[in-house]
């Protein structure tokens, strides 16, 4: 496609010096802080840029894994459904649990070793089915997401589960406390973040995965082991919705049906505006970061301005995903 | 109807097997198609459906019920059809996913004959259903607004929290606007929070961040109450006098019960009926008493005084 580089309209070619499909979601985001700071005073203040960092946490954690999964060329729906329902069961364990072993970090501890088994062995469940059964990631995660979102409405009896009050009040100061001003959620992103970027560009695991996603049948050859790796993926997937729910579960100290409602697409949403492909092969696990921050600081800004009908904020929302994508595509080997 | 009690003795005998196969012409079935508990409240509406239904079934032996919850319009259409097609039901009641894509099919069913219950969202033709049982969404956002005025005599500063952007949501607003006019309080902002908890408490959280003086909260749903209610707290924000909810939560209803400050009153929006509805159709069935018409549930205000009344604790709404 080197024809096209002379196109009008198309300032990127070779020769240019400044690489848009590394920049494009960091000058995205930079846009999106500049248009903020000049429309409303608060949005720099202390307060905003912690609300927003702590509430794209649950986004930004499970997304991370997301990047892997669709780095091997996977896919992953029921991340939303999952998280609902880990956050119904867990709340029902807790509640148990108070009576005997009273509204203490006990009962919060067991809590938060339901979420993690639970998420792995959601993650294995997906996993397994994808790899041993050789079934479309699509159609399995498509088909677990249903099943989760049924059985937390079970759970629920169709309304919503409450924590018990006590333990509320012991357990909020892990979405709402923090270290030196910086609140345990945002903590816990950066520290996850950090890891998978590290876990994708500096080891074996990471290019693995990049390997399966760009050819599963050379990867083979190569004596990678893809169904192990490919099960890890969503295995690793499953444990962050876990970490990502205990997060979230002391926010409001409730799950219903309408928890996590489309988390899956915000997640993917973000790896794809960080520049990985959906195709797998690629993965850009700083990048998904970057997208995480676009969506959420969107829709703070579009809650601190007054210049669109709120009916139009999805539409906004939706011009920007796409221009975040357009500006980094420029550079791709394909176009 | 002339030989219910005879009726009666044959349907207790014979509870164990399928009346209608042998009995067609004089057990008489009631159609029931509503959303899927997706909310809190559509939560509650399927709850009360649940009780009225084996309420009834106790106490009309002659009455057999189909109840069926869809999770969206087009699945709700497929209910409605194979309810008239393999049960062949003498009424149906429905609360209508969304008024457009069920208008069709429901008049379908009404032109065979069937007797037909209308639901909180009303069909987009008029003339269609025999029984209409609705909320008054109008009413429910006058109540709030007079509210509003009677809680900030001296006026003040408020922001609203809107719903999923429906015919419904927008009434409400019209309806809180009116009675607000002219009173002083002046509406700093209005946004969506689609009467979902994270939702509320995300807009909310802007909402402080936006503004620095709030009088009270408009967040017209319980559960964006929650929400609400939650990301004042975490601001550590004490200019919010109150937050006044609506529909009647069991957990808001209690607070108000108690005198918690904070959550001051409430504003009924009843999920409870669809009960309503469904014991109507059934009277209309066994009685000669006459049901057809329109029959509006009242919203009405919720103060510490009369809280116990609407306060229904096997209710998970």
């Amino acid at each position: 496609m080197t024809t096209q580089v002379t196109r009008p309209g198309q300032p990127a070619g070779p020769g240019h010096g400044i690489n848009l499909h590394v920049l494009g979601p960091i000058v995205a985001l930079l846009v999106l802080i500049v248009a903020g700071a000049l429309m409303n005073p608060n949005f720099l203040s202390y307060a905003n840029i912690t609300n927003v960092l702590a509430r794209s946490a649950f986004i930004g954690i499970i997304a991370v894994g997301m990047t892997f999964v669709i780095t091997a060329g996977g896919l992953d729906l029921s991340v939303g459904s999952m998280a609902a329902f880990i956050a119904g069961l867990m709340i029902l364990v807790m509640n148990l649990l108070v009576p005997s072993m009273g509204a203490g970090i006990s009962v919060i501890l067991v809590g938060m070793a339901v979420a993690l088994g639970a998420g792995l062995l959601a993650g294995f469940l997906n996993g397994f089915l994808i790899t041993n059964m050789r079934i479309e990631a699509f159609i399995v995660t498509l088909g677990t997401m249903g099943i989760y979102r049924s059985l937390v409405t079970w759970l629920a009896d169709g309304g919503t589960l409450s924590l018990d009050f006590g333990l509320r009040e012991a357990y909020g100061p892990v979405y709402y406390g923090g270290l030196l001003g910086v609140s345990w959620p945002i903590i816990v992103f950066l520290v996850v973040a950090i890891l998978g970027e590290i876990g994708m560009r500096k080891t074996a695991f990471g290019r693995y995965c990049a390997a399966i996603g760009s050819n599963d049948q050379v990867a083979r050859y190569s004596s990678v082991d893809v169904n192990r790796i490919r099960l890890l993926t969503y295995v690793g997937l499953g444990l962050l919705v876990g970490i990502a729910t205990i997060m979230y579960v002391p926010r409001l100290g409730s799950a219903s049906s309408s928890t996590g409602v489309l988390w899956e697409l915000e997640a993917i949403a973000a790896v794809i505006i960080g520049g990985t492909m959906l195709k797998g092969g690629f993965g850009r696990v700083w990048g998904t970061v970057v997208g995480v921050l676009i969506l959420g600081l969107i829709d703070n800004l579009l809650n601190l301005t007054d210049w669109v009908s709120p009916y139009l904020n999805g539409a906004i929302q939706g011009v920007i995903i796409v221009l975040a994508v357009i500006l980094q595509r420029e550079n791709r080997p394909e176009g | 109807m002339k030989h219910l009690a005879l009726m009666a003795t044959t349907a207790l005998t014979l509870s164990a097997a399928p009346l209608w196969a042998q009995e067609a012409e004089e057990t008489q079935v009631i159609g029931i198609s509503i959303p899927a508990a997706t909310h809190g409240w559509a939560g509650g509406m399927n709850y009360f459906a649940q009780a009225a239904v084996e309420r009834l079934e106790e106490v009309y032996p002659q009455l057999d019920f189909v109840l069926a919850t869809a999770s969206d319009p087009s699945k709700q259409v497929s209910d409605i059809e194979d309810m008239v097609a393999t049960r062949g039901i003498d009424a149906l009641v429905v609360l209508p996913f969304e008024s457009e894509p069920l208008t069709g099919p429901v008049k379908a069913v009404a032109d065979q004959g069937v007797w037909i219950t209308v639901v909180d969202r009303g069909l987009s033709e008029p003339g269609i259903e025999d029984l209409y049982v609705a909320g008054d969404n109008p009413g429910f956002g006058r109540v709030s607004g007079e509210y509003m005025v009677s809680a900030l005599p001296e006026g003040g500063k408020v922001v609203a929290l809107r719903g999923i952007p429906t015919t419904i949501d927008n009434e409400r607003v019209a309806g809180f606007e009116e009675a607000i006019a002219g009173s002083g309080i002046e509406v700093l902002g209005m946004e969506h929070g689609n009467w979902n908890r994270d939702d509320a408490f995300t807009v909310m959280q802007d909402f402080l961040s936006k503004h620095s003086q709030i009088d009270a909260v408009w967040a017209s749903d319980d559960d964006m109450a929650v929400g609400v209610l939650a990301a004042i707290e975490a601001a550590g924000r004490s200019d919010v006098k109150f937050v006044l909810g609506g529909a009647g939560m069991k957990e808001m209803i209690a607070r108000t019960r108690d005198s918690d400050p904070m959550v001051p009153a409430n504003v009924t929006y009843p999920p409870s009926m669809i009960a309503s509805a469904i014991e109507i159709t059934a009277l209309g069935l066994v009685s000669d008493a006459p049901v057809a018409g329109r029959f509006i549930i009242g919203s009405e205000l919720v103060t510490p005084e009369n809280a116990e009344q609407y306060y229904f604790p096997d209710s998970p709404f």
